[in-house]
């Protein structure tokens, strides 16, 4: 039995630590040192399961090979015609595959996974037993569900992940929830998550319907071998997934809950709203690439609503005061760039910009984290400065992270946000599928985007810890390192979000395509299309020439640098805070609506929220008044009728028989006076009747 | 077609309650409250215990009835008493008998006057819905039929809230009105196959008359359109009152609000499955061509109990009462996967039956825990429960979760195999129904939120006590089921399989040239629509 072959099993892991937890920890209220070590052994025997099993594939099967373990056949729905005119089954099966890009996930969930894992150790240490045990059972579950997600082998079992991943964190979002927000915030993601799935469902079945089977090994040859064929079908399948990935990757319009989802703690935000399940729409996107890529049309979408959102979110975090609120933007504007590079074609640059943001945005989480433990739960950016001194590690990862995310050469998020960068200009300089001058505007986006980006970061790294600190003596005594559970999590993601993009060197630059080790080891997943085999990911091959390449590098790293340079104008030394406000009093109004979010949420409450549920309440008074107002009616006039032939029964009918009855009574009243007991008084009755009625007889005889 | 083989247990199992509650009567005190209750639970637990081996016995690709039962009864009209079941009733007589016992079982401190005529009623409800699942005659049927009126007027009437008598009689007389018509169907029917009636100008094809269903399923393609029209219009009232359908609901949140949690477990779990029942088991297969011509009022219909009734739900400030219309919600899903007529459609409607019924089933259980502790159902009543009864709030959320269809929980099987066939029929039927999906999870997460999450503001709340042990296990088995159905289905849809190919066959006698017409009209909803369906969406 090799390794590979028991892939089911490292989603399992994570679940059973999060039953005993769940079902027997939180129940009995054991002790954390329990809790913890099964929590560990849960997700960490997954990490090594899921490396263990994937060094074996590699060795024994080589990437190319897509490996399949399927556990038994899920739901039996019959058989449908489908669009072909054939028949086909409904057979879902409980299916896993291994394949580059699954591997590639699994690799980095369960890593990233088990060293939260071991933070939370530290930053839940102050919870109860109970809530401890609580909060690690959803842990496990969470990476459960995740792992289910990206090592589903049809559009169902990625389904059910998808949907566990959004439980998981709607549960801990709502973690502290006796506090209303938080129960408030958790209720929105499910829900706003729910109006993705609602396309996401549609998609499932569109893709039923045209290929008959929703098994990816099945139905990306199908479309790759026929591109013409499916390009209708692809678009409606890939603009509902699509739909799904915006729901769950927080993209405009459905970004909205992310940033409440900070409510959750925060170990909670750099695993889930951060380095993974939010990736999951990304993961999706590039696990179905065949599909965007035969439709140009949902591929330009993807990369539209990718581009906006990346500014958008942008240009939010630049005035943000709560850090985490800032992450959370920034999460969203990152996951806005992988969606524009995959609507640009560079699938493989938005999977890697996947794994670079894992590495350095849960950094920037947990470091955000760590400041907050030792601000004492305040995460207001104004009331900290010049934690440096304090807190050493914390702030030496988080800078190597900063630098990573504002894309400075040789750390991580340079290489991945470059490849994106550079492949949305050769899209707009390769004119792809005819958008050219789109992919153009979004590339100057993007530019604009990143400057923010690097200006954001380093106000909010000034903010932090450079600087004076602002919180008041009381709670400077309290100022700290952290334990070492949660600053060894920081390292090692410190030194991955330095190194970790040396998996993807741009090596055609120096004439060594070879050099990037994650486009070849994703090469696989990227079915040629059509007969032809043009390649369509590697279309913009020759439209850029290399010294234009170069050109574009330098560019992004001026670009970063700059914002870099704008932070520190605004945010250090003696003139620290005093530019920043004198802009925002010069322009009141743009302020004003970015430090309100453009007043989204409040437009959305008033409008699809508040209409909602005034609708219901309308629809309620309907149903009370109208609906069961014509039951009612129809009983009140029932009874009524009733009521009225009962008068009608009373005086008529009945009146009638009483008449005849009175008749009766009266005349027999007024003969018993005839009735006298003489014999003689009958008989002379008896004469005078006979005489009347023979000349009555007589009478009508004549006539 | 009928297979005689261990013909005793469905009467065991349809008369054994009814029995117990004859013993009851003669032989129980009526002040010996431990004796009534151990009666009614051993009498309703044995009865689920002998009702097992149907799941075992039933064989799929046996006859289509099995365990049947066939002896004269009024010969002189043609009744007879036929019982039999197929996998489908199979399923529904195993929801019915497990569920019957849980009502038995959660009443026991909820019910505290005249327990003997409680516990007496319950047992004679269930002997009356076993009956309607057993019946293949149309008269037997019938009886059984309004039978289980008069135990559940009387469980709502008496046992109830302080509206129960109009509640009680409400739910009575629309039941009522919808039999009744029904009946006129039945005759008509009987009339056809026999020598007509003359009085309203029908032709009779002068069988030998019979109620017997068995029978009258061999001539449904010799019924007339026009007489199947009539007779599926009378149907339909009958039964798309029980199920409830919309417009004919507004019996259902009175009737529930006002029933002990008993009467609600069994009026959302069983009750309201006769109507659907019906149509699975009459409508479709006897009126193909009514079926056919019906089927796009009753899909708008559908569609607008899923939307509507979630959307009612929504505004609820009684938590029975949102309950109440998230079923309008899901039989609405129920109906609407029914006629979608397709092999997954019917599989989706049948196991989403179940599935409401496990899942209703014990969120009017989990109301009614509350309910007896506080005597108050007001949503704003509550707040924080979560922290002094932690158990239930898991349970609560693990049935929540179930009826807003998360995968590994049985609702999400239902919906996903109903959609997929309703998708197949028509892409702007999924659409909006699917939309339901995302009210579904809005209403119940409110609620959920507003009962349990939020500071325990409420000092009232401040000490209830969590699930006891007998609590828990009422629950535990709905609980089992709904992970089972989410995780392996296999089983259920394998054993209702038989009864939807029979069903759709019989359908397609009317639809002869339906075949390139249906793949047809496939290929231009998927083709054309395209950029309309998603344009709009780009965003």
């Amino acid at each position: 039995m090799k390794l590979y072959d028991l892939i089911w099993l490292i989603p399992i892991l994570p679940l059973l630590g999060a039953i005993f937890n769940g079902l027997v920890s939180n129940r009995l209220g054991l002790s954390k040192t329990i809790t913890h070590t099964v929590a560990l052994l849960g997700s960490g025997s997954a990490w090594l399961l899921g490396w263990g099993a994937i060094v074996q594939w590699i060795l024994d099967l080589g990437i190319h090979h897509t490996h399949i373990v399927s556990l038994y056949s899920w739901i039996q729905g019959g058989s449908l015609r489908i669009l072909d005119g054939s028949t086909a089954d409904v057979n879902i099966a409980a299916s896993f595959q291994l394949d580059a890009v699954s591997a590639l996930m699994v690799s980095f969930v369960t890593f990233v996974g088990f060293l939260i894992h071991v933070y939370s150790v530290g930053y839940m240490h102050d919870e109860s037993d109970r809530a401890y045990a609580r909060y690690f059972s959803y842990l496990n579950l969470f990476m459960f569900s995740m792992l289910v997600l990206v090592l589903g082998s049809n559009l169902v079992v990625l389904f059910v992940g998808w949907e566990g991943v959004g439980l998981c964190s709607y549960l801990l979002i709502g973690f502290y929830f006796e506090k209303d927000w938080c129960a408030a915030a958790g209720k929105k993601a499910f829900i706003v998550n729910r109006i993705g799935d609602w396309g996401f469902l549609l998609a499932i079945f569109a893709t039923f319907m045209v290929f008959g089977t929703l098994e990816f090994s099945e139905f990306f040859p199908m479309a790759a071998g026929h591109p013409e064929h499916y390009a209708t079908a692809a678009t409606v399948i890939g603009l509902l997934l699509f739909v799904g990935a915006i729901g769950k990757s927080a993209q405009i319009p459905l970004y909205v809950w992310l940033p409440d989802a900070m409510a959750g703690p925060t170990p909670v935000s750099a695993l889930i709203h951060a380095a993974t399940m939010v990736t999951a729409g990304v993961y999706m996107v590039v696990r179905c690439n065949v599909i965007y890529r035969i439709s140009p049309t949902a591929m330009l979408v993807v990369a539209i609503v990718g581009g906006l959102t990346a500014i958008v979110a942008a240009t939010i975090g630049l005035v943000q005061n709560d850090i985490k609120k800032v992450l959370a933007y920034s999460t969203v504007s990152q996951l806005g760039y992988m969606f524009l590079g995959a609507g640009a074609g560079a699938f493989v640059a938005a999977i890697f910009h996947v794994l670079t943001h894992a590495f350095f945005k849960a950094c920037l989480f947990l470091g955000s984290g760590s400041v907050i433990h030792a601000c004492g739960g305040e995460q207001d950016i104004r009331q900290m400065g010049g934690l440096k001194k304090y807190m050493p590690t914390t702030y030496w990862t988080f800078l190597v992270a900063t630098l990573a995310i504002a894309g400075i050469p040789i750390f991580a998020g340079f290489f991945s946000k470059d490849e994106i960068l550079a492949k949305v200009f050769e899209g707009g300089a390769a004119d792809l599928n005819h958008f050219g001058s789109a992919y153009y505007a979004l590339w100057v986006l993007a530019v604009v985007g990143a400057i923010m980006t690097a200006f954001y970061m380093f106000r909010l790294v000034f903010m932090t810890f450079h600087g004076e600190f602002r919180g008041g003596e009381e709670a400077e005594h309290h100022l700290h390192e952290s334990p070492w559970t949660m600053t060894m999590p920081l390292v090692v993601l410190g030194v991955l979000s330095i190194f970790g993009g040396l998996v993807g060197i741009p090596g055609k630059l120096f004439h060594h395509p070879e050099w990037n080790l994650i486009e070849r080891f994703l090469e696989p997943i990227l079915l040629p299309i059509g007969h032809a085999a043009e390649a369509g990911h590697d279309v913009s091959h020759h439209a850029v020439s290399l010294g234009l390449e170069w050109g574009l590098v330098f560019l992004s790293v001026a670009v970063a640098s700059f914002g870099i340079w704008m932070a520190y104008r605004f945010y250090m030394g003696a003139e620290a805070m005093v530019r920043p406000k004198r802009l925002a009093e010069r322009f009141p109004l743009a302020y004003k609506l970015l430090l309100n979010k453009y007043y989204v949420d409040e437009v959305y409450d008033a409008t699809v929220v508040g209409g909602t549920v005034k609708g219901s309440r309308f629809l309620w008074e309907v149903d009370a008044r109208v609906v069961d107002g014509a039951v009612n009616g129809t009983a009140l006039s029932t009874v009524g009728s009733s009521f009225l032939s009962g008068i009608f029964d009373l005086r008529v009918v009945d009146g009638a028989v009483n008449l005849i009855a009175t008749i009766y009574d009266v005349g027999s009243r007024w003969f018993r006076k005839l009735q006298v007991g003489f014999a003689q008084g009958y008989a002379m009755v008896m004469v005078f009747g006979a005489a009347i009625l023979l000349a009555v007889f007589y009478l009508f005889k004549l006539n | 077609m009928m297979d005689f083989q261990y013909g005793y247990l469905l009467n065991l199992i349809v008369y054994l309650p009814l029995a117990g509650a004859l013993v009851m009567m003669a032989f129980i005190n009526k002040e010996n409250s431990t004796a009534l209750k151990t009666w009614a639970t051993l009498v309703a637990g044995i009865d689920f215990v002998i009702s097992v081996p149907l799941w075992f016995l039933y064989k799929p690709d046996g006859a289509e009835f099995q365990f049947a039962t066939i002896k004269e009864w009024i010969p002189s009209v043609g009744v007879q008493y036929i019982f039999g079941v197929d996998g489908f009733a199979v399923l529904l007589i195993l929801l019915t008998t497990l569920l019957g016992f849980i009502a038995v079982y959660c009443s026991f401190t909820a019910i505290t006057e005249r327990q003997k005529e409680y516990y007496v009623f319950l047992l004679l409800l269930q002997t009356g819905m076993l009956g309607v699942f057993c019946s293949l005659d149309f008269i037997l049927f019938y009886v059984f039929w309004e039978v289980m009126l008069v135990p559940m007027y009387f469980l709502i009437g008496v046992w109830g809230g302080p509206r129960r008598l109009y509640a009680a009689i409400k739910f009575f007389l629309y039941t009522l009105v919808g039999s009744v018509l029904m009946l006129v169907g039945i005759l008509t029917l009987y009339w056809f196959n026999a020598n007509g009636l003359a009085a309203i100008g029908l032709e009779g094809l002068g069988n030998e008359p019979t109620f017997s269903v068995v029978h009258l399923f061999t001539i449904a393609g010799q019924i007339p359109p026009e007489v199947q029209f009539w007779v599926f219009l009378a149907f339909f009232v009958g039964f798309a009152i029980k199920v409830p359908m919309f417009p004919f609901h507004t019996w259902l949140p009175d009737a529930h609000v006002e029933a002990p949690t008993a009467g609600s477990v069994i009026l959302a779990a069983v009750l309201l499955k006769m109507g659907t029942y019906g149509f699975i088991r009459f409508s479709l297969p006897l009126l193909p061509h009514a079926t056919i011509k019906a089927v796009g009022w009753v899909a708008l219909l559908s569609i607008i109990a899923i939307v509507y009734g979630a959307l009612v739900a929504m505004a609820q400030k009684d938590m029975k009462k949102l309950v109440a219309y998230s079923s309008v919600s899901h039989m609405g899903f129920v109906m609407l996967g029914m006629f979608a007529l397709n092999d997954a459609g019917l599989r989706g409607s049948i196991l989403q039956m179940l599935n409401h019924g496990v899942s209703t089933g014990a969120l009017f259980l989990l109301v009614g825990i509350v309910y007896e502790r506080r005597h108050n159902r007001m949503i704003a009543e509550y707040g924080g429960l979560a922290k002094v009864m932690p158990l239930y709030a898991t349970f609560f959320m693990i049935i929540t979760m179930s009826s807003i269809g998360l995968p590994t929980l049985n609702g999400f099987i239902g919906e996903f195999t109903i959609l997929i066939g309703v998708y197949n029929h028509s892409w702007v039927w999924a659409l909006f129904a699917a939309s339901g999906i995302v009210l579904g999870a809005a209403y119940m997460l409110w609620m959920y939120q507003r009962v349990f999450f939020g500071e325990l503001s409420n000092e009232k709340n401040k000490d209830l006590p969590d699930l006891n042990r007998r609590e828990q296990w009422t629950l535990i088995p709905l609980v089992v089921i709904a992970f089972w159905i989410g995780l392996y289905p296999k089983p259920f849809f394998e054993r209702m399989a038989p009864t939807v190919d029979r069903v759709l066959e019989r359908v397609a006698v009317a639809m002869p040239e339906q075949a390139p017409t249906a793949a047809e009209q496939v290929a231009e909803i998927a083709h054309a629509p395209a950029g309309e369906e998603t344009g709009e969406r780009g965003e």
